[in-house]
């Protein structure tokens, strides 16, 4: 009864959320709804006894990516009111999509048989069992996904990074090649003329 | 609370990410949002149905589905940044150079 309460407070809340974050007139606003629905998805996601995925949306979502948004929204320099033009002539073509799709999947979703209980808990911790699980039959699969977050990480560097002409840079090869024939030259000063070229 | 409870919210959570799309189809950094949300709702789907199937695989997909997010986030705002660097506008609207 209880758990009945939280679910339907925890999702009338993200649906809330949802619906800030695509309709709000402010972009940092946007991102903190996105924050808001995550957090209230992994309370959804404890509900559901995925301890250890609740803790990953918490750090990874709301710890990286959200902060991310929230970074790049504050440092572009955007007139977003200028973007917002046109929105309300999206708005029918919008509703009727989504009022299709959420249709669509009422009809498929009142047409299956869902199990109402679930299945019998697990005896041993939730992260040991998704550990047990994914370090031997979805080994492949994990190395895959970590080689994913490095050719991101690599790819973000290599798409944000400019090289600055103004910036002096060392070129520790050409330091080494230079011989002293191309530094220093003696020139016999004449009196009273200086040094010349 | 029963496995359709949670497959309706899903439900909404997608059609308000696809909303999203189409109501802010100027604004890349509310589109990358709205992706956001549709694959939150994805994962509330995979976990309802482990949590009611009893099998863990739903959770380890979950897993992989966070790291492409988390990975496809970080390549969006990437892109986004060094496309406002150059042009001084995210709207998604002036994103028209390849255009035939």
């Amino acid at each position: 009864m209880v758990t009945d309460l939280l679910f339907y407070l925890f999702s009338a809340i993200t649906v809330m959320a949802a619906v800030g974050v695509v309709t709000s007139r402010n972009q940092v606003h946007s991102v903190l709804f996105l924050i808001l629905a995550f957090f209230n998805t992994a309370a959804l996601f404890i509900l559901l006894q995925a301890e250890l995925l609740a803790a990953l949306l918490v750090i990874v979502y709301m710890g990286a990516v959200a902060v991310l948004f929230l970074f790049v929204v504050m440092m572009l320099d955007v007139s977003f009111e200028e973007l917002r033009k046109g929105m309300i002539q999206h708005l029918p073509l919008g509703v009727f999509v989504g009022a299709v799709i959420l249709a669509e999947l009422v009809v498929i979703l009142s047409g299956i048989h869902a199990p109402h209980a679930p299945a019998a808990a697990a005896t041993i911790p939730n992260a040991q069992l998704i550990g047990q699980v994914m370090f031997t039959q979805y080994l492949l699969p994990f190395e895959v996904a970590s080689f994913i977050l490095l050719v991101a990480l690599i790819g973000a560097v290599v798409l944000t990074h400019r090289r600055r002409k103004v910036v002096k840079r060392q070129i520790i090869s050409e330091q080494l090649a230079r011989t002293r024939e191309q530094s220093v030259a003696l020139v016999k000063v004449a009196s009273g003329q200086g040094a010349q070229q | 609370m029963s496995l359709s409870n949670f497959l309706y919210l899903s439900a909404i959570l997608f059609t308000l990410g696809i909303f999203g799309i189409f109501l802010n189809r100027r604004n890349m950094i509310i589109i990358l949002m709205s992706i956001e949300l549709i694959l939150l709702s994805v994962n509330i789907n995979f976990v309802a149905f482990s949590h009611y199937m009893g099998d863990v695989t739903g959770q380890v997909f979950t897993f992989f589905v966070l790291a492409v997010a988390a990975a496809e986030a970080a390549i969006g705002l990437a892109i986004l940044v060094a496309f406002f660097r150059n042009r001084s506008t995210i709207d998604v609207e002036e994103i028209d150079t390849l255009k035939g």
